[in-house]
């Protein structure tokens, strides 16, 4: 009775001794399984998500809503004060989350698409499409990102989108790398010789042959490399070549209200307002390297103790 | 030849194609400014002789080959070009050659590197090779996680965070890293104190981390293993079997980290007012002048790539599987 209210009766009844978990499931028990660091850091990057998702229901005020006093002190109508020509900084912190949060995660996302896909590819097709995008890769890979970065936005400027693309095209650079390399493993595996012999296309075998294969460490190096584009992000934008104003994002907050640092020995909770938005930043980062610290360990079986 | 010196010169050759290629990703950063770019320098009232002559000096009328062989032949003998700024549309040139702005500013720049690294590296490869030795234990963990944590801070996070606590609570240092050629070492060192802390902060945790893992995998490996079953005393088998193949781990570690300051000297530059090349080059590309930037990227890229080169040098001269082939 109760197994139809749940909907798998027709599994249950063929067979009682064969429990088939939902992922869900077997999600939970990793999860009750998972340590506390791994605990505190998805619950800091859920509660990140849901700031960025619900921000304008959260937020006090609009994005780039002026009000009359710069630099209130914090307390009554602005928890955190407010900047330099009066917006609420605790309204620009949640929307930061979902600019700054979100323009990292589409510029990961970007570079996983093509570092991945053209690794695959490399990985598969071998030859000398093999050897001309590893040696254009190794070339990229020998500037610095932040120091390319820079160059390239002083050639082409500061929009968004050539931030996004810029960022997304240097660290897709790292992706290939890895990509290229545990796919390589998989590559000379019998049952991918045997998908080719059986004629099928190169899309085919990359996506389902070897892709389920190298998943594991592309999920962890997802994270990873979601924290550095996060972090070259703030840092272009703390330099004042990232996102411009209006749009409220936490790299430029920082550098806006750096100046109230000073005013420590007066006001101590005025002094703090540029660190908000800062570790705001390094929170998150904290929580996702925590995450992919354990997903790590637990999927390479990669332990200290030998 | 000797296996040893045949790898060497291999990598070198590979590390000077990679210098080659990357300076032309870099003299291509003018290939690909838009047309109207003389008028947005020199300003709107800019007469077209003068844009016409201005991109006539930076040979524009010319194929791209021969400006690269004529740029990169002026590189080498330190003549990086004249700034942008400073030209006016009237066709009067302030502009200044773009060492003279530089010069100064490196020497600033590897004054605060290398204040970074002196007191980094020994602190990390310590807390590195003793968190590795005592596995496991309090030392270890406490040390793990608070590197795990610092690890993951932005720099400008950590910069302020000590601006807030020794020079806006304590007043112990000032904020602003305004040092001069003029000042004595004592005083340049005190003023770059902060900016100094905060890298090392930042690349000690990097550094420990890696060493920890390095050590780590080395002393799990079968040789070490083999030492200890026959007998050998810890300290032999630290020094003799341990030691010579760490030699090549260590030195990639120091050398992945000083290539790390190039990145996060930066932006502590710009946090602390500092007059290094870092914060040249973020000017520069603001007001997009790009034979500044040109010329700053280069310098970091090279750094980088030297840095690289001499790590995987001095792993492969202190590989002991080379030193003595079969």
């Amino acid at each position: 009775m109760s197994e139809s209210d749940q909907g798998y009766s027709a599994v249950a009844e063929a067979g009682s001794v064969l429990e088939r978990r939902s992922l869900w499931l077997r999600a939970w028990l990793e999860l009750r399984k998972a340590p506390v660091s791994a605990w505190i850091g998805l619950v800091i990057i859920v509660s990140y998500v849901i700031v960025a998702v619900f921000a304008p229901w959260i937020a006090p005020y609009g994005e780039a809503e002026v009000h009359p006093q710069p630099y209130a002190p914090w307390g009554g109508d602005f928890i955190f004060g407010t900047d330099q020509i009066g917006r609420d900084v605790f309204t620009r912190l949640i929307y930061g989350a979902r600019n700054t949060v979100g323009i990292a995660f589409v510029t990961t996302i970007i570079a996983f698409l093509m570092g991945g896909g053209l690794a695959l590819a490399a990985a598969v097709r071998g030859g000398w499409i093999d050897q001309v995008l590893s040696r254009f890769v190794d070339v990229l890979m020998a500037i610095p990102n932040l120091i390319f970065a820079l160059m390239l936005l002083s050639m082409f400027g500061s929009s968004l989108i050539n931030i996004i693309m810029i960022i997304a095209i240097l660290d897709s650079t790292r992706v290939f790398r890895l990509t290229r390399a545990v796919a390589m493993n998989v590559v000379v595996m019998d049952y991918v010789e045997a998908a080719r012999l059986r004629g099928e296309s190169i899309g085919w075998v990359m996506r389902r042959e070897i892709l389920p294969n190298i998943l594991p460490p592309l999920v962890a190096e997802f994270g990873l490399r979601f924290c550095f584009v996060f972090l070259t992000i703030a840092a272009l934008s703390f330099l004042g070549v990232g996102i411009q104003p209006p749009t409220a994002d936490w790299g430029s907050m920082v550098r806006e209200n750096a100046g109230l640092i000073q005013f420590a020995q007066y006001d101590i909770k005025a002094a703090i307002t540029p660190l908000l938005p800062a570790g705001a930043i390094a929170l998150l980062t904290v929580g996702v390297n925590f995450v992919v610290d354990w997903f790590l360990h637990k999927t390479s079986g990669l332990r200290d103790e030998h | 030849m000797h296996p040893v010196l045949l790898t060497i010169f291999q990598r070198l050759g590979l590390g000077l194609l990679t210098l080659f290629l990357v300076s032309v990703v870099i003299f291509s950063a003018l290939e690909f400014l838009p047309g109207d770019f003389g008028e947005a320098v020199l300003g709107q009232a800019a007469t077209e002789e003068t844009v016409a002559a201005f991109r006539r000096e930076l040979g524009l009328d010319q194929p791209a080959v021969v400006r690269y062989v004529q740029w990169i032949a002026s590189v080498l003998q330190g003549d990086f070009g004249t700034s942008f700024s400073g030209r006016a549309a009237s066709g009067v040139d302030r502009s200044r050659s773009v060492v003279e702005m530089i010069g100064p500013r490196l020497s600033n720049t590897l004054f605060l590197a290398s204040m970074a690294a002196i007191i980094a590296v020994p602190l990390a490869l310590f807390l590195g090779i003793t968190a590795a030795l005592k596995r496991n234990t309090f030392y270890d963990k406490a040390v793990s996680a608070s590197t795990l944590t610092t690890i993951s801070f932005p720099e400008f996070f950590v910069a302020y965070l000590l601006i807030l606590l020794f020079s806006s609570w304590l007043q112990w240092f000032p904020s602003l890293a305004n040092v001069n050629d003029d000042m004595p070492l004592l005083e340049r060192a005190y003023r770059a104190a902060l900016p100094a802390l905060t890298l090392t902060l930042v690349i000690v945790a990097h550094m420990m981390r890696m060493t920890r893992a390095a050590i780590i995998n080395l002393l799990a490996s079968p040789y070490i293993e083999m030492a200890r079953l026959k007998g050998a005393s810890p300290s032999d088998v630290i020094l003799k079997h341990a030691l010579p193949n760490a030699w090549a781990p260590i030195v990639n570690v120091i050398a992945f980290n000083l290539a790390y300051l190039v990145v996060g000297v930066v932006v502590v530059e710009v946090v602390f007012v500092y007059p290094g090349i870092g914060q040249l080059m973020v000017d520069a590309v603001k007001s997009r002048d790009i034979p500044v930037v040109q010329a700053c990227a280069l310098i970091f890229a090279a750094t980088y790539i030297l840095l690289n080169l001499f790590a995987d040098v001095v792993s492969i001269a202190t590989n002991p599987r080379l030193l003595h082939p079969k």
